[in-house]
């Protein structure tokens, strides 16, 4: 490139080496475990969103960029070489150019957005020849509460998941505002009280993930770390046969899990009423655990004018 | 160089030419302070819309509590909205007194003017207490806490309004019309037809509206 | 009798804070000592207190964000050494409770008391002057809103003494900022400061915007006004529509708070959804009143060091009047993840990119204003280049941020920082340093040092890319922010990074003020002799440096676009300048100390409120309702500048401008 043969002012070659060096730290970091390293067909179509978008960017500001250093560079008032025209000041074919590229670029990009709003609508289920599987999510102060509803089991700060199975995630939380988020899984969504909101995942292949709450929520925030296992399908049912020995998600228990506590250590509960999510959704008392012919609540949420489309 | 090539090149003062609005360097204070005042007044009305798109975010969120209909009733909202469209005629006669220099007649129709808003905020204050008395007070719910909240807010700057309308009785008793008061008697009457306007848009949205069968 | 205020508030048992406030009060103690010593009390009374003066205002403005800048990076480098040291098994030396208040506090202050500040100060003091005028509007309002910033500043200052700050974040999300969940005073400090700051601006917004539109030299229209006015006039529009929407959504939660209601709470049908619109309705058009000054500065640098007017200039006019419409219709991107649907995401996100349109094509415009031009590589020029290359990309992770599907996998991770302190670093603070550079001579007749000054750019803008670049590696990696401990030790080398770069930048902010004082010791080497050491193109090269208060002995005529750059260059052409006018005395408004007693009422009544000390409050209330009357009731409001002072001033200005004539020019 030009610019590297004018060798004296250091500086400038050396704010654009910057900028690229910047640029591969980006492209090589995440490579284990983040945003960049999707296992899912979510968090997949994301991140191709993002490196195309990012691209179709950098082919404009990285030339502009280029551009502001040569011109200011050339036309530095001891370059005798270079003409100067101190009444310039307007050009309608300039002017028509500049207001395109940016213009054209929001087109596209806007196009963009628009179609993979849509797709990737967190409330939209997943296509898949298999059966999803629910599971409500609880933000408690500082912990998550995993609900599998037609399992009857019930998990905190340990999500399990069928591999290449869609998961339809139920949100609430019980305090305050949180957001559910499984960075290799794709999208985050925020827990409010007393509305419930909609999440669809899958993680493709077994692994181990991490999640994380997204928004702060106080004092115990940082604890709030879970990981995420995704197994084969017949694991995850070996594992949800096996919950059933454990301890019951009764009144007493979930009045325990409301104390505020932090760096939580995984628990298992072997049984939860199936209307324990919906109680903490209408802030009424936790139901007792029903035997399991009681068919679970209907769902219900509340009539707030926002958030409608993906309040159900 | 002739005074008309120094003309010709700018370099004499008071030429100008006439661009229309830029030509007559700065406006007088006359016009200067009620243009300042409208853009407050503005200002006050973006803090209105925010209270009424929460009352309209809220108005049905009344947490098993008493609703709209239950609670308003239309004949005193329209005896409040008689006393304050009254006390602003007779706020725009104390001005048209003002430009008389009647200093009599200013302040009769100032007096009125206040006692009028008096009228419309006891009014106001007992329609309240009497919300809370039967358990309607803000506490109970979200729409309440909007409804006391955007018609309180009015009646706080209804208040602030009657403070103002005694310190300028004092003022012009005191001093007389000088240009400055004046100005301020101007910008007084600016803020009282601008609460009318937010009253007519509360009784609509919360009271109309609330008590529609 | 006070309240909930106890022996308790004071934190005896907190070394941090309990050691800063002692050293605090020990400077403060020293300041005031030696300012008695040296009897300087009356002078900064009467000429700087109390003084109606929009320059002397301006000035003021900037010493309180700078100083607010020292104790906002103070936070940050706290959060940066925590975050460093806290990694895996460790804890850190902050704890939660600490950590937590630290960033909110960082937050508000560099926000409202020191970009808010920065910006406004540059507009009051070159504003008039770009528009040939002698003041503003209102000069006392100007006072006032001055000294209600200052005493929001120091309540939040004073949360670090007595009582605690808010733990909530620099916004105060309700639930969590319900009393339910932050019982303490640390919320009711920041929601009552930024209400008491938040009247000064919608004050400043009325000023300024009547001002501009009333108040200009005979003879400029709007097209010929310096795109400075424009947009300060932009973002004093946005104050005046954004700002009272904040103070609605503060007092709700106030209400709340101290009265029991329930707009956000959870219980009682609360809606804390309603507070995250109504925050962002505000919080969107607040950057942009922070960005299009910015964009300003950057206008009239790039015009005056290139020795061409700005390329595009009514291109320039409308893309920012655009960008201030558009500030407020895409508020809903700050919250894709709340659940609004695909349909409301998708428009708020091509929304916030049609911004990026009229923004793209002001690059460009100060790209094709250097272009041709006669580039002096000054200390506010490299500001420039530095912004271009970095508000690209701090441009670009917008828009990206923008594609709701990119939203949801780094809504509040740290790349959302990183693009934010992006924009806001290479941008508003660029843009502040570059106008505080270039306007410093106006106001102190003297120029800063020139090689300070590119080693203190050199520092930001390194420091910047060294804090911040990890930042956005982290946001991939699936770091969220606010965190006060870090759980996976491969972070480590990107955080140590970022360390270092918040170093450097420390190293840019003393430097800062060493340039200040050394500036101010060996300023005789570098006096502004004519008032125009930059060959500038504006109006407020046209005085001496500094102007006399009256600024002009006779508001200037204007013929033209570039007002002073016409009328210089016709009179270095025929070495001669314009006819002697009539001199005339002068009116100017008195000063007064309505201002600082109605802040000190404020300070004292927001005080009470935050401690229940409801008594102290309605008498604070009383205080200042009684302190508006009494001066209401004054019948001086100004005072006369006879006419020889007048004419002998004028004279002084043009003898020296005859002698330097062709000197004032290095492009002819």
């Amino acid at each position: 490139m030009e610019i590297f043969d004018w060798g004296r002012k250091r500086h400038f070659r050396f704010a654009e080496t910057r900028g690229l060096a910047a640029l591969l730290v980006l492209l090589t970091s995440g490579c284990d475990r983040g945003v960049l390293n999707p296992v899912g067909p979510v968090g997949g179509a994301e991140k191709m969103i993002l490196i195309n978008s990012t691209a179709i960017m950098l082919a404009i500001i990285i030339p502009t960029m280029i551009a502001t250093i040569a011109v200011a560079w050339w036309f530095r008032a001891g370059n005798k070489k270079a003409k100067y025209r101190p009444d310039w000041e307007y050009s309608g074919a300039i002017e028509l150019v500049i207001w395109s590229i940016p213009a054209l670029t929001v087109i596209l990009l806007g196009g963009i957005a628009w179609i993979g709003s849509h797709d990737l609508d967190p409330a939209k289920p997943l296509k898949s020849p298999n059966k999803p599987v629910n599971i409500q999510v609880v933000s408690l102060d500082w912990k998550w509460l995993f609900i599998y509803p037609d399992q009857g089991v019930a998990t905190v700060n340990q999500l399990v998941v069928p591999a290449g199975t869609p998961v339809n995630f139920t949100l609430t939380s019980a305090t305050v505002w949180n957001a559910f988020f499984v960075p290799q899984m794709g999208s985050l969504i925020y827990t409010m009280p007393r509305m419930a909101t909609h999440l669809n995942l899958q993680a493709d292949r077994p692994g181990v993930l991490q999640g994380e709450s997204a928004q702060f929520s106080g004092d115990g925030f940082p604890g709030m770390q879970f990981e995420v296992h995704s197994v084969p399908p017949q694991q995850f049912a070996a594992w949800a046969a096996s919950a059933h020995g454990g301890p019951a998600l009764d009144s007493a228990a979930y009045a325990e899990l409301q104390k505020p506590s932090s760096y939580v250590k995984p628990m298992t509960y072997g049984s939860v009423s199936p209307r324990l999510f919906d109680a903490i959704l209408m802030n009424t008392a936790p139901p007792p655990i029903a035997p399991a012919t009681t068919p679970p609540a209907m769902h219900v949420s509340p009539k707030t004018p926002l958030g409608q489309k993906n309040v159900r | 160089m002739t005074s008309s090539e120094a003309v010709a090149v700018g370099l004499t003062h008071g030429r100008s030419e006439d661009t229309g609005l830029g030509n007559r360097g700065p406006q007088s204070k006359s016009i200067v302070v009620p243009y300042g005042f409208w853009l407050f007044v503005l200002s006050d009305m973006v803090l209105f819309s925010a209270l009424f798109a929460s009352y309209a975010t809220l108005v049905h969120a009344t947490d098993g509590g008493p609703v709209a209909s239950q609670l308003f009733d239309r004949t005193n909202v329209a005896i409040e909205t008689a006393s304050l469209l009254l006390s602003s005629f007779v706020c725009g006669l104390a001005i048209i007194a003002a430009k008389r220099k009647n200093l009599f007649w200013t302040e009769a129709w100032l007096v009125l003017t206040g006692l009028l808003g008096l009228v419309f905020l006891v009014i106001e204050l007992r329609e309240f207490s009497g919300m809370i008395a039967i358990g309607a007070g803000p506490q109970r719910s979200a729409f309440l806490s909007a409804f006391f909240t955007l018609v309180g807010c009015h009646g706080a700057h209804v208040t602030a309004g009657l403070l103002w309308i005694g310190t300028m009785i004092a003022q012009i008793w005191a001093k007389g019309f000088q240009p400055h008061v004046g100005r301020r008697l101007l910008c007084l009457s600016v803020f009282w037809h601008a609460l009318d306007i937010i009253w007519v848009a509360i009784f609509t949205i919360v009271y109309l509206i609330g008590t529609l069968p | 009798m006070f309240g909930r205020l106890t022996w308790d508030a004071i934190p005896f048992n907190q070394p941090i804070p309990l050691i800063t406030s002692i050293v605090v009060l020990c400077a403060i103690g020293a300041i005031v000592a030696w300012i008695t010593w040296n009897r300087w009390w009356p002078y900064l009374w009467n000429e700087w207190i109390t003084s109606t003066d929009h320059k002397r205002i301006g000035v003021m403005y900037i010493v309180l964000a700078l100083v607010m800048l020292v104790r906002g990076f103070a936070d940050a480098l706290m959060m940066r050494a925590q975050q460093t040291v806290a990694v895996g098994a460790s804890q850190g030396y902050l704890p939660p409770e600490h950590y937590d208040q630290i960033f909110s506090a960082h937050g508000t202050i560099m926000i409202f008391f020191m970009a808010m500040p920065f910006i406004i100060g540059l507009i009051n003091f070159v504003v008039p002057l770009q528009l040939g005028v002698r003041d503003v509007a209102f000069p006392t309002m100007n006072n006032v809103s001055f000294w209600l910033t200052a005493s929001g500043a120091l309540l939040v200052n004073l949360s670090l003494f007595i009582g605690e700050f808010a733990r909530t974040g620099w916004l105060a999300f309700p639930p969590l900022s319900e009393k339910a969940f932050s019982p303490g005073v640390g919320v009711d400090y920041y929601l009552v400061a930024l209400q008491i700051s938040g009247i000064g601006t919608v004050l400043t917004g009325v000023n300024f915007v009547t001002t501009i539109l009333k108040i200009r030299a005979p003879g400029m229209s709007y097209m010929r006004m310096p795109i400075f006015t424009w947009t300060a006039l932009a973002a004093n529009l946005l104050i005046i529509a954004a700002f009272p929407v904040l103070t609605a959504t503060y007092a709700m939660l106030m209400l709340d708070r101290y009265l029991g209601f329930h707009f956000f709470t959870n219980d009682g049908g609360g809606n804390s959804m309603l507070y995250m619109n109504l925050i962002w309705v505000w919080g969107h058009p607040e950057v942009y009143i922070l960005a299009l000054p910015a964009f300003g500065v950057f206008s009239e640098v790039a015009s005056t060091f290139s020795g061409k007017p700005l390329f595009g200039y009514r291109s320039m006019v409308f893309a920012t009047m655009a960008i201030c419409i558009i500030s407020f219709c895409v508020w809903l991107h700050h919250f894709f993840t709340m659940g609004a649907g695909a349909d409301v995401n998708a428009i708020f996100g091509i929304a916030s990119m049609i911004i990026a349109v009229p923004t793209g094509v002001k690059i460009f415009n100060w790209l094709f204003t250097m272009y041709g031009g006669r580039v002096r590589f000054s200390v506010p020029i490299h500001y420039l280049i530095g912004f271009m290359l970095t508000f690209a990309i701090g441009g670009m992770t917008g828009v990206l941020l923008a594609i709701p599907p990119v939203d949801f996998v780094v809504h509040n991770s740290l790349f959302l920082v990183a693009h934010f302190h992006n924009v806001i670093i290479g941008l508003v603070v660029f843009g502040v340093m570059a106008g505080y550079t270039y306007w410093f001579p106006k106001a102190f007749g003297f120029t800063l040092d020139e090689r300070l000054g590119k080693i203190i750019f050199w520092c930001w803008f390194i420091g910047f890319y060294l804090a911040w670049f990890p930042e956005y590696a982290l946001g991939f990696m699936g770091a969220t922010r606010r965190l006060q401990h870090i759980s996976d030790p491969s972070w480590q080398p990107y955080l140590d990074v970022a360390m270092i770069g918040a170093v450097v930048i420390l190293a840019g902010i003393v430097l800062t003020v060493v340039q200040l004082l050394y500036s101010i010791k060996t300023r005789e080497q570098r006096r502004d002799i004519t008032g125009d050491p930059w060959d500038g193109r504006t109006l407020e090269w046209l005085t001496l440096s500094p102007p006399p208060h009256y600024n002009f002995a006779v508001l200037p005529d204007v013929h033209g676009e570039e007002a002073y750059w016409t009328r210089k260059q016709t009179a270095i052409k025929l070495d001669r300048l314009i006819d002697e006018p009539n001199y005339q005395p002068i009116e100017l408004p008195l000063n007064t100390p309505v201002g600082v007693i109605c802040a000190f009422f404020a300070s004292l009544c927001g005080f009470a409120v935050i401690w229940y000390i409801w008594w102290l409050a309605i008498l604070s209330l009383i205080g200042a309702f009684a302190v508006f009357v009494w001066y209401a009731w004054r019948d001086e409001h100004e005072h006369i500048i006879p006419v020889q002072e007048v004419r002998k001033n004028a004279r002084e200005r043009r003898r020296i401008r005859e002698e330097h004539l062709q000197n004032l020019s290095q492009s002819v």
